[in-house]
């Protein structure tokens, strides 16, 4: 096999096989003023060029800060074994298996992330994963609906706004009644919720820890919402599961989320990784790709895509949704992270996470101008209020090496004052007592 | 052989009338046309079905396909052993395999539905 794709003799003979003289043929019906004039192409670059070319671009990265920023997608620790085993050219250069049962490494590997994330989060049934925290959490939405035969979807004001722009723009055309119940400084009032539900209501969404990093037990929200024939849907942090009460524990019906956190890399916002695990009752409901494990005729265990009567290409337009594929090579980063790290691991994270945090947010209580709010149970992400803007205060932390966290203003109007500050396990002692030094020198010198 | 003690709709559901309950299911050229049934979602009781209307799913392991209300009327009882036993539709169409029972139905429908000879004549069309 030739690995130099379309040399003269192959355009000759594809040309001959078109019944053509030559490329320019093939575009005759096209109007000659319709035809671009020119590509406008540079001259081509060496290989030498190129490499210099993107370590400039790159070199633009902020990369070195001290990363204090979350917002649903964190800087946590990769070991090396992750690039290591994913990069493998039978997991990285394979795409989604048209011929699924010939791949049984594939699937296999899939069947277990989809065992990991039922573990991880305390629910019956896994799909094979889905692009994103947000396209998880919309296709949550449509299995409501579709399950309930109602119209109406309640959400918690502590839903990631970028969830919930993501939401309303893929239900844009759609009859969908989404209901915003609003929030105050991160607490959420659960009469608001009740008060809201009405017969047409399909299920209400909440999200653990929420967007200000308020972590809740919301079982007797459950428990109200079934009382009614409400489902609930739960959107969550993965690496909190491992020290929180999981959606399974809650009862919550269907529960999604990131797993970016998992091994994933903070990439400009993607490749990423959205999970949806769910209840056996509802498994026909969910959308994407599900694997499961049987024996062949000898006996032997093996994998295969299985309930594929949900799925587009045998239901068509009664398909659960058009979602054919999964992020396959991000869900295996998620396994591998989590096999490498193990049950006790995951826990020891989740643990760091929560302790810096909170050792992070009792060093801003004792800086003149910061204010923490009221002192909410969070896990490793918390508010503080500025005297000043908290996007020119971000400003004038880069400058110092620091990207100090995300300034709320931008989602939430009002809240120009407000920085949401995320701790991992990767931020030392050192780094949060220099951050909360400079942050006091700024504040002191406004 | 078609039983003739029921009325057949065009998309391969039957309906026979038992007092003043009306037993549907689906005929045993739609089961040999799906092949092995391996779920069927079946409507809910109290649910009052419009004629034609979807109020079901049939998955085999070749195919899913819907189940049409032959005639308007309210759901009074489903075939819930169907849910752990769906092969029952397979081996038993036109008895066990019945799907769901309708009362308040309207009986005036039931003129438009096939008797047991048309619906042969279009099977015979099909194949």
């Amino acid at each position: 096999m030739s690995y130099v794709a379309n040399t003269p003799d192959q355009q000759a003979e594809m040309l001959k096989a078109c019944g053509v003289s030559s490329i320019a043929d093939l575009f005759a019906d096209i109007p000659h003023d319709l035809r671009p004039k020119s590509f406008n192409l540079p001259r081509a670059k060496s290989e030498l060029e190129v490499f210099d070319f993107f370590q400039g671009v790159a070199a633009r990265n902020y990369s070195h800060l001290t990363n204090f920023l979350g917002g649903g997608f964190y800087d946590h620790f990769i070991p090396a074994a992750v690039d290591a085993i994913t990069s493998r050219s039978e997991f990285y250069t394979a795409y989604t298996p048209y011929q699924p049962e010939l791949s049984q490494g594939t699937l296999q590997a899939i069947y277990e992330y989809q065992t990991d994330i039922c573990r991880l989060t305390g629910m019956e049934v896994a799909n094979a994963s889905l692009y994103d925290g947000g396209t998880a959490l919309y296709e949550a939405c449509q299995m409501a609906l579709h399950a309930t035969g109602r119209g109406r979807i309640v959400m918690d004001g502590g839903i990631n706004p970028v969830y919930r722009k993501m939401l309303y723009s893929y239900t844009a055309n759609l009859s969908i009644d989404f209901f915003e119940v609003p929030m105050s400084h991160g607490q959420r009032d659960r009469e608001q919720i009740f008060q809201v539900l009405d017969n047409n209501t399909a299920a209400v969404i909440l999200q653990n820890p929420n967007f200000f990093g308020v972590i809740d037990n919301y079982t007797d929200v459950v428990e109200h919402c079934h009382a009614r024939g409400i489902l609930v849907i739960q959107s969550v942090y993965p690496i909190a599961l491992a020290v929180l009460k999981t959606p399974g524990e809650m009862g919550v019906d269907i529960a999604t989320g990131e797993g970016q956190s998992l091994g994933i890399p903070l990439d400009f916002g993607g490749p990423y990784l959205g999970f949806m695990a769910t209840t056996r009752k509802l498994v026909r409901r969910m959308p994407g790709r599900l694997v499961g494990r049987t024996v062949d005729r000898n006996g032997r265990e093996s994998f295969v895509l299985t309930l594929q009567t949900r799925e587009q290409h045998i239901r068509r337009e009664k398909a659960t949704s058009n979602i054919c594929t999964n992020e396959a090579l991000c869900a295996l980063r998620a396994h591998i992270y989590l096999n490498l790290l193990g049950k006790e691991g995951l826990k020891k994270v989740a643990g760091l996470c929560h302790a810096k945090a909170l050792y992070t947010r009792e060093r801003f209580r004792d800086i003149p101008g910061a204010e923490i709010m009221e002192l909410l149970p969070i896990f490793n992400e918390f508010m503080v209020r500025l005297p000043i803007d908290a996007g020119d205060l971000a400003g004038m932390m880069v400058e110092r090496g620091i990207a100090p966290g995300l300034p709320l203003g931008r989602f939430h109007p009002g809240m120009e004052n407000y920085l949401l500050v995320a701790v991992t396990e990767k931020r030392t002692k050192y780094e949060i007592g220099t951050f909360a030094e400079t942050l006091e020198q700024i504040l002191a010198g406004a | 052989m078609i039983p003739e003690d029921r009325k057949y709709a065009k998309t391969h559901e039957w309906i026979k009338i038992e007092g003043n309950t009306a037993v549907a299911g689906i005929t045993d050229h739609a089961q040999e046309a799906l092949g092995d049934i391996t779920f069927i979602e079946l409507p809910a009781v109290g649910d009052v079905l419009e004629r034609g209307s979807e109020c079901g799913v049939i998955e085999s392991v070749k195919a899913a396909s819907d189940i049409y209300a032959p005639i308007t009327g309210k759901v009074a009882e489903i075939n819930s052993e169907l849910q752990s036993r769906p092969e029952i539709v397979n081996e038993s169409p036109y008895e066990k395999g019945w799907i769901f029972k309708l009362k308040k139905f309207d009986a005036e429908q039931l003129e438009d539905l096939l008797d047991a000879a048309e619906y042969e004549a279009i099977l015979d069309e099909e194949t």
